[in-house]
């Protein structure tokens, strides 16, 4: 394989680095009229008046849609039920009179152009009939409803497992026990980009709908349900994605407002939100997480407990299965998980980088942590003592985890050996230096997906999926496959993606679109090979003529023999002796549902922090992370997948809370300057290893994705190495200094 | 963003002359905090008068041996000026902690001192604010309160001043320069700024219809004892929590002259001339220092997020102190404090 | 009770928006007169009126770089601009960097390092960088960091963002 491992630059790069990538809000369209958005007040209650008198009085207003005079949109909750919705009754913008959360849209004001729709939409008056409202986590300790456990493994991803053995007893009777309790804020996703929809109303009033997700066939259906329209009525497309990091999974309200106002003014429309605004949209869930391990003194695992309360809205009943990781990962006889889930007056929480493993892990592998501490253990041995090699969830085998190799690969590039156990025993001038460590997990998932191959006789190559590339890599991953399995350059390979009315994708989460979609270009790839071979043997004199279709590739534009690179005929010959110039076919690619193995990616992650000893100041000078995810399709871009989750998490563990005033039941912090994300300056060296990992089994390229891995169990590293420097131990998150200092 | 008429001032007097007949107007300048301000709908003014090319934009000196820095020449032209790097280095390098080299080439040296608060309240239209909307309480009080004030608060308003600059300009004892309709007036730095008070909706004592002309620093500038040491929550591009201006004369081994002014805990820059009077004729040690630290810091008072706010000034007065004595002033650049 | 509207000012339509005048820009060495409001910032100028949508809006408020051009030579915030005040300006956006065809050698590196993902920031990022080499005060990666620090990037591309601003500017300097 040529291209198919290798440091190959971005195909979009040119594109990004010109300014010519056009993002949802970028679309180029005629005659377009501009929405602005207005927002609730407070958090929860019944709109009694909106005067939109004066908004109507500014020149250049064209109109303002809220409840009371919207088109039609469904009345029932299925109708507004994405492909990756939770259980309950979906939020719907605009629908009626309930304010359900602060920051909830209630109004649209359409302009000729953006300035007067902000500066109408600031004229809009309100009258709410108030309600009391909790958003505060805390307040529903005592009430939150529990989550029931699984009875039999996959029969519901989100569910705690099913407990094993005793833990309680097994607890009792530990040698060495530990228990803490983990807390990590609301953290949102705010990818640069701002959310924004741009919907271009067709002279034959079909809509083409330019907008931010990750997953156009989802928004495409999506805006059918709401608003009762014909799917051959409503394209999306979305070629280029400014982040979303999860929070573009749903259907966000922008685009049915901006489908809204296009309909009901048969206009073209574009709805951008403020960064503000975006802080009513989805985020990571705030969760207090109690763990308790007991182990012999030999550092073997006995028992351990994982406790949970996180927070729903009080419209759906999102949740995932952080408690899972801590059962999954190391031996361990006998687990149980409690899970609660808090309803409060706020939005839908939503998945983000990571979701469930990224808040699960960091609070077992502090844990672990703290154990090794108790156990007088150097905390790598501790994992490697309980290690396992079954998913201890299901007591299913990996079908490959090369863990042990991160382990190993990361403490020497790390140079872990020289680590000295106590804390605060390290030391630069004025700062304390600390290392700490953490384990990584996720799932290797694969989804079915549908891929289109037009290969001409002149060597070109379009493949086609409807799936997203949202700064993951996807086109170029796709590129590299595609030139890899049909025998053409790269640069003679078009991808096409972001389009509804491509071939079927679910949405680009997970971290399981590299899997799936280059196993379907795979796929239809050999669906092309067996047609070309067709032709090659009616041709006179073929060297492929008493060849079978499993031993012949696709290389340099020739079909080959695989055994025998004599044995070939040019795809061009090929297809002018059939008489045709292009070959163009669709196949879905399905993944056999595999009961006898666990699929998951690993990591091992090494942090340095160095902190002022006197005024609590932490820099992560150094972070290696080790990676295990089956094969690496190009190393670059994966390189930067897991660097980017390093920042993510290095944000988390120091930086990243929503600051929610329980008084008003608002974001106090809802904007990019006070909700701090990293800044080049708090980001040094990162190294990222990938090891060997061949799975013949997960699928047959051997993938298992890289987006969510990177961040999982580098807020504990950073914990954990904090503690190693200070000898204090910071539990809540983010770790701020004022809690090195108290 | 609001609605607002524009006008472009054409000279230092047509600029009085708009303001006083326009209560309600704003200059603007750079832009970077009144743009903001006006986008949250915090600001509401009914005019902008663009005063961006007047002729403030230049650095002289002036004959009592100080400098004369326009009120319009840009943070980041300052922080870079040869007289200010070699004569006034924490002027320099307290500029350069604070906000991106973007704003700093945006921002005037004017509108550094006219900046208004960070407060979370005072940026939500939604909520209660004293400074915004007088009279209609303060939410920061009971509300989430971390990155308030610890000294110098009211019943009425614990907001901070968010800049770096004044900081410097506090412990420098510049001279603001101003001119009104009744003509020029030089206010001292330690008196532009007030503490909020029963009106915290008034951040200075720059009368609604006067101009800031200039800052003018004296001739001592401490260019071989200072140090600007900012604490905040990520290494760059954030507000203090903290931060502090120190800067010594040092003469036979002991203190001849000290000052000593702390950003992020108050309304105005933070400073007591009995904190630099403890400090003079004493050994620049440890002691000395805390003892200063302790008069500039009496009578602070936390709330409920923020009193870590305190023991933390400590630390970084008595640091800031060490770093001005040894000579070595904390580099923004540099994320090790020294 | 509605709220009051306590913000009106007496004797000002707040509701007629402003006129517009016309202004001229210098965008990428080309003159351009565009007839704007005075609340028009110059980043939605670049991107609305022009259609020069390679600057980036993250924020609005001066928190993020996205929306970073150059203004006679400097780095700026362009949605903290008005463009009203902006009248005959040179304005330079990512749009304008690569001459006849080559990319400029910042543009080059981002791609050669991997200095971006989703690229939304990268515009602003470039042209950040570019504008870090021109004022020559970054000479080592602590204060590249320190000076690129106005522009985040959420994907979290930093280090490649210093190691490839470190090619662009070996490059420029052995080729002026």
């Amino acid at each position: 394989m040529t291209y198919i491992g290798t440091a190959t630059s971005r195909v979009d790069g040119h594109a990004k680095v010109t300014g010519t990538a056009t993002y949802a809000a970028e679309a180029k369209t005629t005659g377009l009229v501009h929405g602005s958005v207005v927002t609730s007040s407070i958090a929860k209650g019944r709109i009694v008046r909106i005067d939109v008198s004066d908004a109507l009085r500014v020149d250049r207003v064209i109109d303002v849609l809220t409840h009371a005079n919207r088109p039609p949109m469904a009345d029932a909750d299925s109708g507004y039920k994405d492909e990756v919705a939770p259980d309950g009754s979906p939020f719907r913008p605009l629908y009626d009179d309930r304010i359900l959360f602060s920051g909830q849209p209630i109004a649209l004001v359409v302009a000729e152009d953006p300035e007067t729709a902000q500066f109408a939409a600031s004229l809009v008056r309100v009258e709410y009939a108030e309600e009391p409202h909790v958003t505060e986590m805390y307040r529903r300790w005592d009430d939150a409803p529990a989550l029931k456990a699984v009875a039999k493994p996959g029969e519901n991803p989100f569910s705690p497992p099913k407990p094993r053995g005793n833990a309680k007893a097994a607890l009792a009777a530990a040698a060495v026990r530990h228990q803490g309790d983990y807390y990590v804020p609301v953290e949102y996703h705010n990818p640069m980009e701002l959310y924004g929809s741009t919907v271009t109303y067709e002279s034959d009033g079909t809509l083409t709908v330019f907008d931010k997700t990750q997953g156009v066939q989802n928004v495409q259906c999506y805006l059918c349900g709401v608003f009762a329209l014909a799917p051959e009525r409503v394209q999306v497309l979305s070629p280029f994605t400014g982040g979303a990091f999860g929070s573009g999974l749903r259907p966000q309200y922008q685009v049915v407002l901006a489908a809204l106002a296009a309909l009901a003014l048969k206009r073209s429309v574009r709805v951008v939100l403020t960064r503000q605004q975006m802080y009513g949209l989805g985020y990571r869930p705030a969760m207090i997480q109690r763990i308790e391990l007991g182990a012999k003194g030999d550092g073997t695992l006995e028992a351990m407990t994982h406790d949970a309360i996180t927070m729903t809205s009080q419209y759906e009943h999102f949740y995932r299965q952080e408690t899972g990781w801590s059962g999954l990962l190391y031996q361990c006889p006998n687990a149980t998980y409690a899970h609660r889930v808090a309803p409060l007056d706020l939005p839908t929480p939503c998945d983000m980088r990571a979701p469930s493993a990224a808040t699960g892990v960091y609070a077992l592998e502090c844990a672990m942590d703290e154990l090794a501490v108790a156990l007088g253990l150097d905390p790598l041995e501790l994992r490697q003592r309980c290690y396992s090699d079954r998913d201890q969830n299901t007591n299913r085998p990996y079908s490959s985890k090369n863990l042990h190799e991160c382990y190993r690969q990361g403490a020497e590039a790390f140079g872990w050996e020289k680590r000295s156990p106590e804390p605060r025993s390290m030391r630069d001038g004025s700062e304390l230096v600390g290392w700490g460590m953490a384990t990584g997990v996720w799932e290797a998932l694969q989804v079915p997906i549908a891929v289109r191959i037009a290969l001409t006789a002149n060597g070109h190559a379009e493949v086609s999926c409807a799936t997203s590339d949202i700064g993951t890599g996807t086109y170029t991953i796709m590129a590299q496959v595609a030139a890899d399995m049909l025998g053409v350059p790269l640069d003679q390979v078009t991808i096409r993606l972001g389009d509804s009315t491509l071939p079927q994708s679910p949405v680009e989460g997970g971290s399981w679109i590299a899997a799936s979609v280059a196993n379907g270009i795979a796929t239809t790839s050999d669906a092309i090979r067996d047609e070309l071979l067709g032709l090659a043997k009616q041709m006179p004199n073929s060297p492929l003529s008493d060849i079978a279709p499993g031993e012949v590739v696709l290389v340099d534009g020739k079909l080959m023999s695989a055994r025998d690179p004599a044995r070939a005929v040019s795809i061009a010959d090929t297809m002018r002796h059939g008489g045709i110039d292009r070959i163009e076919l669709e196949k879905t690619t399905r993944f056999p549902k595999d009961e006898t193995h666990s699929h998951n990616t690993h990591s091992a992650i090494f942090a340095e922090v160095k902190v002022d000893e006197e005024l609590g100041v932490i820099r992560v000078t150094r972070v290696v992370s080790t990676v295990a995810a089956g094969r690496i399709l190009n190393t670059k871009t994966a390189s930067s997948q897991i660097l980017g989750g390093v920042v993510w998490g290095i944000g988390m563990a120091l930086h990243e809370e929503t600051l929610l005033d329980h008084t008003f039941g608002r974001v106090m912090n809802a904007n990019i300057a006070e909700y701090h994300v990293p800044v080049n300056a708090d980001i040094h060296d990162i190294d990222v290893i990938f090891v060997d990992e061949p799975d013949d089994s997960i699928n047959r390229l051997g993938i298992k994705g890289l987006g969510e891995i990177g961040i999982v169990g580098v807020a504990a590293a950073v914990a954990n190495a904090v503690y190693h420097a200070t000898g204090k131990r910071v539990r809540d998150l983010p770790i701020t200094l004022d809690k090195l200092l108290a | 963003m609001i609605n607002f008429r524009y006008t472009r001032a054409t000279d230092v007097g047509d600029a009085v002359r708009q303001i006083a007949a326009e209560p309600k107007a704003k200059f603007i300048a750079g832009g970077t905090n009144i743009l903001d301000l006006m986008k949250y709908e915090v600001e509401q003014p009914t005019q902008l008068i663009d005063i961006s090319h007047l002729p403030l934009r230049i650095i002289e000196e002036v004959p009592s041996g100080g400098l004369r820095i326009g009120a319009l020449v840009p943070n980041s032209d300052l922080a870079y000026h040869p007289l200010i790097e070699a004569r006034y280095p924490i002027l320099s390098s307290a500029i350069l902690a604070g906000a991106s080299q973007q704003l700093r080439n945006m921002a005037s040296t004017g509108g550094n001192l006219m900046q208004r608060t960070r407060c979370f309240y005072f940026y939500d239209t939604v909520t209660p604010c004293n400074k915004r909307e007088p009279g209609s309480g303060c939410s920061a009080i009971e509300g989430i309160n971390r990155i308030n004030a610890i000294l110098g608060t009211s019943e009425a308003c614990i907001a901070t001043h968010p800049s770096d600059m004044c900081v410097a300009l506090a412990a420098l004892e510049a001279t603001v320069h101003v001119i009104g309709p009744s003509g020029e007036r030089a206010i001292p730095f330690a008196d532009f700024h007030r503490l909020p008070g029963g009106t915290p909706e008034i951040d200075t004592n720059l009368a609604p219809d006067e101009i800031i002309m200039a800052v003018e620093l004296p001739p001592q500038g401490f260019a071989s004892h200072y140090s600007y040491l900012k604490i905040r929550d990520r290494l760059s591009y954030a507000f203090a929590l903290v931060s502090a201006a120190a800067a010594l004369e040092l003469d036979g081994g002991r203190i001849a002259e000290a000052r000593l002014a702390l950003g992020g805990v108050a309304h105005k820059p933070w400073r007591r001339v009995e904190a630099e009077a403890a400090l003079r004729g004493e050994v620049p040690d440890r002691a000395a220092f805390a003892k200063a630290a302790d008069i500039l810091l009496r009578g602070s008072c936390g709330f409920a997020h923020n009193g870590f706010k305190i023991g933390l000034a400590h630390r970084v007065i008595e640091r800031t102190l060490m770093q001005a004595a040894h000579g070595t002033p904390q580099i923004q650049a540099i994320k090790k404090i020294r | 009770m509605a709220e009051p509207l306590t913000r009106t000012p007496k004797g000002w339509d707040r509701l007629s928006p402003p006129s517009k005048v016309a202004i001229t820009l210098h965008v990428n060495d080309v003159p351009r007169t565009l007839t704007i409001a005075s609340w028009t910032t110059l980043l939605d100028a670049l991107r609305n009126d022009l259609g020069l949508t390679g600057t980036k809006k993250g924020c609005d408020h001066g928190q993020c770089g996205a929306c970073t051009v150059l203004v006679d030579g400097r780095r700026v915030n362009s949605c903290l601009v008005l463009a009203i005040m902006m009248n005959d300006a040179r304005v330079t956006t990512v749009e304008g960097l690569a001459k006849d065809g080559a990319l400029h050698p910042v543009q080059q590196a981002f791609i050669d390092h991997d200095a971006f993902q989703c690229g939304y920031c990268t515009p602003g990022q470039i042209m950040s960088a570019v504008a870090l080499i021109s004022e020559g005060r970054a000479r080592n990666a602590d204060e590249i960091r320190e000076l690129m620090s106005g522009n985040i990037c959420r994907c979290g591309a930093y280090p490649r963002i210093v190691a490839a601003i470190q090619q662009a500017m070996a490059a420029m300097e052995s080729k002026p």
